[in-house]
């Protein structure tokens, strides 16, 4: 078999006293959509983060076509084929819809402040291409009825959508998507479902999805990690892990501790 | 292909066109109104143009890239000896001083762009302030080659060579046209740079730098790459400030001057090219205008408290400044109703308080 997409070994990242991810490992294959689920506070964001290097984990190591990515920086992660989205959503707001997925293509476009300034040859047919480009996703993810509008004007729900766009337009290789259902409600979360689904079969895609909504990833993942207290304490298939004690106990079955412990 | 970037947007072209005429116009408008010496005027115009080169280029690292700095005087000092001395001492032809004016301050705004990668709101404006306090200090203390306080005197005109003949540069009238030649090349190179994939990494900057980041914008790259413009802008325009007032002393180049370049692009309007220009030009005449009441005879900081309730007024009641009130007329415009109701997408614009434009 070959190696993973994305290889995750012995990840351990604490906040002063606090072991936020303890000794995680973590793969995803080539195509697969990948679950992280567990109760709040059990470090699947930090895990997103130290992924996409905005923190710099404690011990292990990060790989992404098998090749070492715990030393690059923040801002080289998406020209690597990493894109991600994010929980409270990190939209440039005063921004419109189209712009934002034009900047989601700032590193497969070609710049320099002369070329820009004079408008050089290039950089109109550049533009235009690009243009192109997000208004395809624009349409697949739904937006074209919000093309124009400045994004801090649309409701958090159609942002997360412009934010998915955004990562979507760079042609990445696995998207990182942090709670993507959330502000949808039941029959819109399916629609997302469907919508990940096929963006998968389109653009030859993998996907890590960080969720809350469980019958979302129950039906959406080929196969499910769950945390607790920054420890995997389960993996598999939605089946097994749904059947598996342990996760009954920690999360699943007990809702008040899920409660309690946010 | 400065024009070719002017052509591919139709609409924007008017305000330009406009522009142009009316300075080319100016002068002989001027010079036809009877009982007018144009001379103090056109040179009074030529400073407020030169102003709004700093303005222009600290608006696109304030207003765009969201980067403070209190220190562009420091700057436009450094455009300022670099030429005269450039062209006094050494006698350096005035394009070559210019171009090695604007490289000089552009590298030291290059570096002052690295702490800016560590500081953010008030500690980067705190540093700034320091640096724009430190160049006229080391002006005078460098005084055997710089001048000292006295400052340097007796510029050589400025020259323009074009193929076989010179052009130089001896009236008031002159450097108007000079300052605003300059002007207008560097509006629309300013112009093409917030519109383009450039603005566009500014902009993320400076509405989320963690999107910025995801979205694979090098910070290191284009926080330098914004103050390094800026202090281009800056360091063109004191060069063009030195030539036309024949002589600088340090004097010239106090915070009070940063804190103008701030307040013309406040009350111009943050994140508007227009609005730069418009705030430098206001201020200018503001500030002559003042010194001629007889209170300030008595009150000779009459300017600077004036400054300052400008910058409160307009931040409190005009948060998009001089531009932003343009902006909504317009709109306003737009949606007049007219056969009937106005139209919804005009209804959905002026909802939206974007600071892009």
């Amino acid at each position: 078999m070959s190696p993973a997409l994305l290889d995750i070994r012995g990840l351990t990242m604490s906040f002063g006293g606090l072991v936020a991810v303890d000794g995680l490992d973590l793969s995803v294959d080539t195509g697969e959509i990948v679950g992280l689920i567990g109760p709040n506070g059990a470090g699947k964001t930090t895990v997103f983060n130290c992924v996409s290097r905005f923190y710099e984990p404690d011990h292990g190591t990060i790989s992404f076509k098998d090749r070492d990515i715990t030393g690059a920086r923040s801002h080289e992660i998406i020209l690597l084929g990493i894109a991600r989205t994010f929980q409270n959503v990190e939209l440039c707001r005063s921004m419109t819809t189209l712009e934002n997925l034009l900047l989601g293509q700032h590193v497969v476009m070609r710049g320099g402040l002369i070329r820009d300034g004079l408008r050089l040859r290039g950089a109109a047919a550049d533009e235009a291409r690009a243009t192109t480009r997000a208004d395809e996703i624009i349409e697949l993810v739904g937006l074209t009825g919000h093309r124009d509008r400045v994004v801090s004007t649309l409701p958090f729900r159609l942002q997360k959508l412009v934010e998915l766009g955004r990562a979507l337009v760079s042609r990445p290789a696995l998207l990182l998507l942090d709670e993507p259902t959330a502000g949808a409600d039941h029959r819109e979360s399916q629609v997302l479902a469907d919508l990940i689904r096929r963006m998968r079969d389109r653009f030859d895609l993998s996907v890590l999805v960080v969720e809350h909504d469980m019958s979302f990833v129950m039906g959406l993942c080929d196969r499910l990690y769950v945390l607790d207290f920054g420890r995997r304490i389960a993996a598999g298939t939605p089946a097994n892990v749904r059947n598996d004690p342990v996760v009954i106990e920690a999360y699943l079955g007990e809702p008040q501790r899920g409660v309690s412990d946010a | 292909m400065v024009v070719r970037g002017l052509g591919t947007r139709g609409r924007a072209l008017a305000p330009y066109v406009l522009g142009l005429a009316a300075l080319l116009a100016f002068p002989p408008l001027l010079g036809s109104i009877p009982g007018v010496a144009p001379g103090y005027i056109l040179y009074l115009v030529s400073l407020a143009l030169i102003y709004a080169i700093v303005a222009i280029g600290l608006g696109v690292l304030i207003g765009y890239t969201g980067q403070i700095s209190l220190g562009h005087a420091g700057f436009f000092a450094i455009g300022a000896y670099t030429s005269a001395l450039l062209t006094l001492r050494l006698g350096v032809p005035f394009v070559a001083a210019l171009v090695v004016a604007a490289s000089v301050s552009a590298a030291v705004g290059f570096l002052l762009g690295l702490p800016a990668l560590r500081l953010s709101g008030p500690y980067l404006a705190v540093a700034t302030l320091g640096f724009g306090l430190a160049i006229p200090q080391l002006v005078v203390w460098q005084g055997s080659w710089t001048g000292g306080s006295s400052g340097l005197h007796g510029l050589p005109p400025a020259s323009l060579p074009l193929g076989a003949l010179t052009i130089v540069f001896r009236t008031d009238g002159d450097y108007y046209y000079l300052a605003a030649g300059v002007l207008i090349l560097l509006t629309i190179f300013a112009r093409n740079v917030v519109t383009s994939h450039t603005g566009r990494a500014f902009i993320a900057i400076r509405d989320s730098e963690i999107a910025a980041r995801a979205m694979g914008v090098d910070l290191v790259r284009y926080k330098t790459t914004a103050f390094a413009l800026s202090a281009l802008y800056a360091g063109i325009a004191g060069s063009l400030y030195a030539h036309v007032l024949h002589g600088i002393s340090p004097e010239d180049f106090t915070v009070l001057l940063s804190v103008d370049f701030l307040t013309m692009i406040v009350l111009g309007g943050l994140g508007s090219v227009g609005g730069a220009l418009s705030g430098a030009l206001l201020l200018t005449f503001l500030q002559n205008a003042l010194t001629r009441l007889p209170v300030v005879h008595d009150f000779k900081n009459l300017y600077i408290v004036v400054l300052g309730a400008i910058l409160i007024l307009t931040i409190a009641f005009l948060p998009h400044g001089l531009a932003g009130v343009a902006r909504s007329l317009r709109l306003r415009w737009a949606a007049r109703p007219r056969d009937g109701a106005p139209r919804v997408d005009q209804i959905v614009e002026l909802g939206e308080g974007s600071g892009v434009r």
